[in-house]
């Protein structure tokens, strides 16, 4: 085993659980369309009812999934986030990697040849 | 007793789920992978399960941060989906087998695997997509068994644990008392990422290596670290800890009845596999 760490990839450990608790507590109550609804309602409440930090209602205001991450947002939990704005993880890979959604796509049909 | 009648892994992303609802199984881009299906549906209509052990990871629709177990054994009369988040159909409860899963949580315990037991869980994608797969008709389908291993916060269980995992749980169903033909399922993988600048990463030649010694030489692919792991897999390839467990719990030798790899359906390498124990031989599929 190496402990290098792998570019681009985040490993969700203890430290980033204690500092994402209150982002991923939010996206997790996203299963309920109920919670979705009043988060979409009322955005700045919701977000001060689960007491997020400047920089995690920072990245929920910019919608973008690395600075989500960043802030110490699980993907499992953020794909709850993305999904009331019916995204997928193929519309996220795209945001992350730079690149349109078709371009993504393209490259992911590009790796079965 | 009961006997394990066979192993079955297989992808489960949520995207399978919306392709099912709209009717895309032969859909070019799909086709590859739902062909794989109706040999295994075959199959388990010749072997009759009685019930469906099914190895899988929560995405964070049950389990939360607060407390996260490692090995989450489900001991309900039923089992319920949700949306979510992405508004996933609901479907009808699946049935459980309490007597069964708590004969497991018992002898799992008893052979050292410390187990979280849950009278309530609901299940998600990764456990109702295999279901709906592999029985689309629900009168047909098994009742069953779902044991969530946590990969959603490290440090998750190691391969080589989720390998005796599936040993401990092979041991588990063979003392069960009651005549049932039961069969393990694991989900997830193969190689794919969903989050960071690597998203997207996907290793076909990983991925072939792995569906190779799963199936002759188990021990090798248990002995990865989870780093290396998800190098050469990204961070949800990490997912074939599952289906080593499905390995685990099956005899040393197993016969291969069908391997199915196909890249890609949405972000993943979709994997699909069918293993039946060789000291069955009367199981075997004709």
């Amino acid at each position: 085993m190496t402990d290098q760490p792998i570019p681009g990839t985040i490993l969700f450990n203890g430290a980033n659980a204690m500092k994402g608790y209150a982002l991923n507590k939010m996206c997790f109550s996203f299963n309920s369309r109920s919670n979705r609804e009043a988060f979409l309602r009322d955005e700045e409440e919701y977000m001060a009812r689960f007491g997020l930090n400047e920089q995690q209602r920072a990245a929920i205001k910019s919608r973008n999934v690395l600075a989500l991450l960043e802030a110490g947002g699980n993907i499992y939990y953020l794909a709850k986030f993305a999904g009331i704005f019916h995204l997928g993880v193929q519309d996220i890979g795209a945001q992350q990697t730079g690149v349109t959604v078709e371009e993504f796509k393209a490259k992911l049909l590009a790796a079965g040849c | 007793m009961a006997r394990i009648v066979g192993g079955i892994a297989t992808t489960h992303v949520p995207s399978i789920g919306n392709a099912l609802e709209k009717g895309l199984e032969a859909d070019p881009y799909w086709k590859p992978f739902f062909d794989a299906f109706p040999p295994l549906r075959r199959w388990l209509d010749e072997v009759q399960p009685d019930v469906a052990v099914v190895l899988y990871n929560d995405h964070g629709l049950n389990f939360f941060l607060d407390a996260m177990p490692t090995f989450a054994v489900g001991a309900a009369a039923e089992y319920r989906n949700e949306d979510e988040g992405w508004g996933i159909p609901t479907s009808p409860p699946f049935s459980g087998d309490p007597r069964l899963s708590w004969h497991l949580i018992e002898s799992l315990m008893h052979d050292d695997f410390d187990i979280c037991s849950c009278q309530e869980m609901l299940v998600d994608h990764a456990f109702t997509i295999p279901m709906q797969l592999l029985w689309p008709a629900r009168s047909t389908m098994p009742r069953t068994i779902p044991i969530s291993i946590n990969t959603v916060q490290h440090p998750i269980p190691t391969p080589s644990r989720c390998y005796r995992f599936g040993q401990a749980l092979g041991r588990a169903i063979a003392s069960y008392p009651e005549d049932l033909r039961v069969v393990v399922i694991g989900t997830g993988g193969l190689s794919h990422q969903l989050d960071g600048e690597r998203a997207g990463f996907i290793n076909p030649a990983f991925d072939r290596m792995c569906l190779q010694k799963i199936v002759d030489a188990p021990d090798e692919l248990a002995s990865y670290a989870t780093l290396d792991l998800i190098r050469e897999a990204g961070a949800q390839g990490a997912e074939l800890i599952m289906w080593l467990a499905m390995r685990g719990a099956l005899t040393g030798s197993v016969r291969e009845l069908q391997s199915t790899y196909h890249v890609p359906i949405s972000n993943t390498a979709a994997g699909v596999l069918l293993l039946e124990n060789t000291t069955r031989p009367e199981l075997a599929i004709r």
